[in-house]
């Protein structure tokens, strides 16, 4: 133990690019954090079209939207595989999709939710409610506890797990922001390499250890974000009443 | 007359009580929130990761990192709370969550909900839908009678695929309220809308249904 911090933390990368150095390959498993356009890696997502590795499993709630996000993956045709829970509002994924060039295994949310959080907690398979009774269920093991029947769903793990996050310590301690959090703090569980973009990175000491969000033994890489544009898919207000 | 897009929210709005914590679906259920009766105070649920979720936001007032399930803009409320998404559904499937409003494609005497997919027409997904009715204590679905081919989407068996399974507490439609004993199966009718009658509802339902006994003197009325 030592009271002082280094400078420079070795989890820091310098830019998207140098924080994926390495890390990407053809046929690999990648996580994706957001929900819908919110909490989305937007400045990893174009460095992983860049380098151009294909055949890819994608694991994310959503799959972009027109020019935004995943879609972009989708455009430069590296996905093989999405595994999602919603992939309408996007015509793009729909053509891949209907002219057979995209595999598409659809979740329940909370299932897939579930099932990332279970990779990451090192437990293979759970019972849920969730789909008994439908196509979700076809297949698996249904069994009965204490009179209601469950289906068996099975943990996902990735190689690498791509996240948005608010501010970062150079420990890799992570906070997120507001409904951009969704499914960010799950998948830096559930990787082998966790890619951190955030649009902060704090001096150690400035976090509160008791609002860390993600700590920092998950995230093994951090990198400053180089696109926030954030992209509000249904803009909904309401008028300010008159004074 | 049947009841409107409005009136059935409102309707819907009748089943909350004080102190519930709330799913609302898209379309028809979250015109719920306008609907909300004096003296009730009901807590929002959001599954991206929100308890508490306030009104949209002024134009300038507006962020992008606080959105809802629809991905509408909303506000936080001074007790509003943030969380991932397992936690989120932790809390749908583990029983917390008091009531969720639904929209639906299809229901069934049984309780059966189908709401996620038109096989060969529509690729979306089912997003948080199977979840909810699998978890929340009290399901709540609403839906027009009859499609717009005039053919009823109450039915003795859902022909799309489901959403749930004998999940389905009370349907509401433009036409009528029916409980449902998703236990048991069976549908009662426990209200009308105003000029709907009997003969009618029974016309436009391709499933039975008992009527409750607080009916008797409408349905006497109405033969």
């Amino acid at each position: 133990m030592t009271s002082s911090q280094p400078l420079v933390s070795e989890k820091l990368y310098g830019s998207p690019a140098e924080a994926l150095a390495g890390a990407l390959f053809d046929g690999m498993v990648i996580m994706s954090g957001g929900f819908g356009l919110s909490g989305n890696p937007e400045s990893l997502i174009p460095e992983i079209k860049a380098q151009g590795v294909r055949d890819l499993t994608v694991i994310s709630n959503n799959c972009g939207a027109d020019g935004f996000g995943l879609w972009m993956l989708l455009e430069n045709r590296q996905i093989r595989k999405m595994i999602a829970s919603y992939v309408g509002d996007n015509k793009l994924f729909e053509q891949l999709y209907l002219d057979g060039e995209l595999e598409l295994e659809l979740n329940p949310q909370g299932t897939l939710a579930e099932r990332i959080r279970c990779g990451g907690a090192g437990v293979p398979a759970f019972y849920t409610p969730t789909g008994v009774g439908t196509v979700v269920a076809e297949g698996k093991p249904v069994e009965e506890f204490e009179g209601r029947r469950y289906v068996r769903e099975t943990w996902l793990r990735a190689d690498l797990a791509i996240i948005k996050a608010w501010r970062a310590d150079p420990e890799g301690n992570l906070v997120f922001r507001k409904t951009a959090r969704n499914f960010n703090p799950n998948m830096a569980t559930a990787a082998k390499l966790t890619v951190a973009e955030v649009e902060e990175i704090v001096p150690a000491g400035t976090l509160d250890p008791d609002c860390i969000h993600t700590p920092g033994i998950y995230v093994d890489r951090i990198v400053r974000s180089t696109i926030n544009e954030k992209r509000i898919e249904k803009l909904t207000v309401r008028a300010r009443e008159a004074v | 007359m049947a009841w409107s897009r409005d009136q059935m929210a409102s309707r819907a709005a009748q089943e909350l009580r004080n102190g519930f914590y709330v799913n609302l679906g898209i379309g028809i259920p979250t015109l719920v929130a306008n609907h909300v009766p004096p003296g009730i105070k009901v807590t929002l649920q959001s599954e991206n990761g929100m308890l508490g979720m306030g009104p949209y936001p002024y134009p300038d007032d507006v962020d992008p990192d606080l959105i809802n399930a629809g991905k509408q803009t909303i506000t936080a409320l001074p007790t509003s709370s943030f969380f991932s998404s397992a936690d989120s559904f932790a809390m749908i499937r583990g029983g917390h969550v008091d009531l969720t409003i639904l929209g639906a494609m299809e229901v069934s005497a049984g309780g059966d909900i189908a709401n996620w997919t038109i096989p060969g027409k529509m690729l979306k997904g089912m997003g948080g839908a199977m979840d909810l009715v699998a978890g929340v204590r009290r399901v709540v679905a609403v839906l027009d009678h009859v499609s717009k081919q005039g053919t009823s989407k109450v039915l003795e068996a859902c022909t799309l695929p489901l959403t749930g399974a004998g999940v389905v507490d009370l349907i509401i439609t433009d036409l009528c309220v029916f409980a449902c004993d998703k236990a048991r199966g069976g549908l009662t009718l426990l209200e009308l809308a105003p000029g709907v009658s009997l003969q009618q509802l029974r016309a436009s339902t391709r499933a039975d249904f008992a009527t409750a006994s607080t009916f008797s003197d409408r349905m006497e009325s109405d033969l």
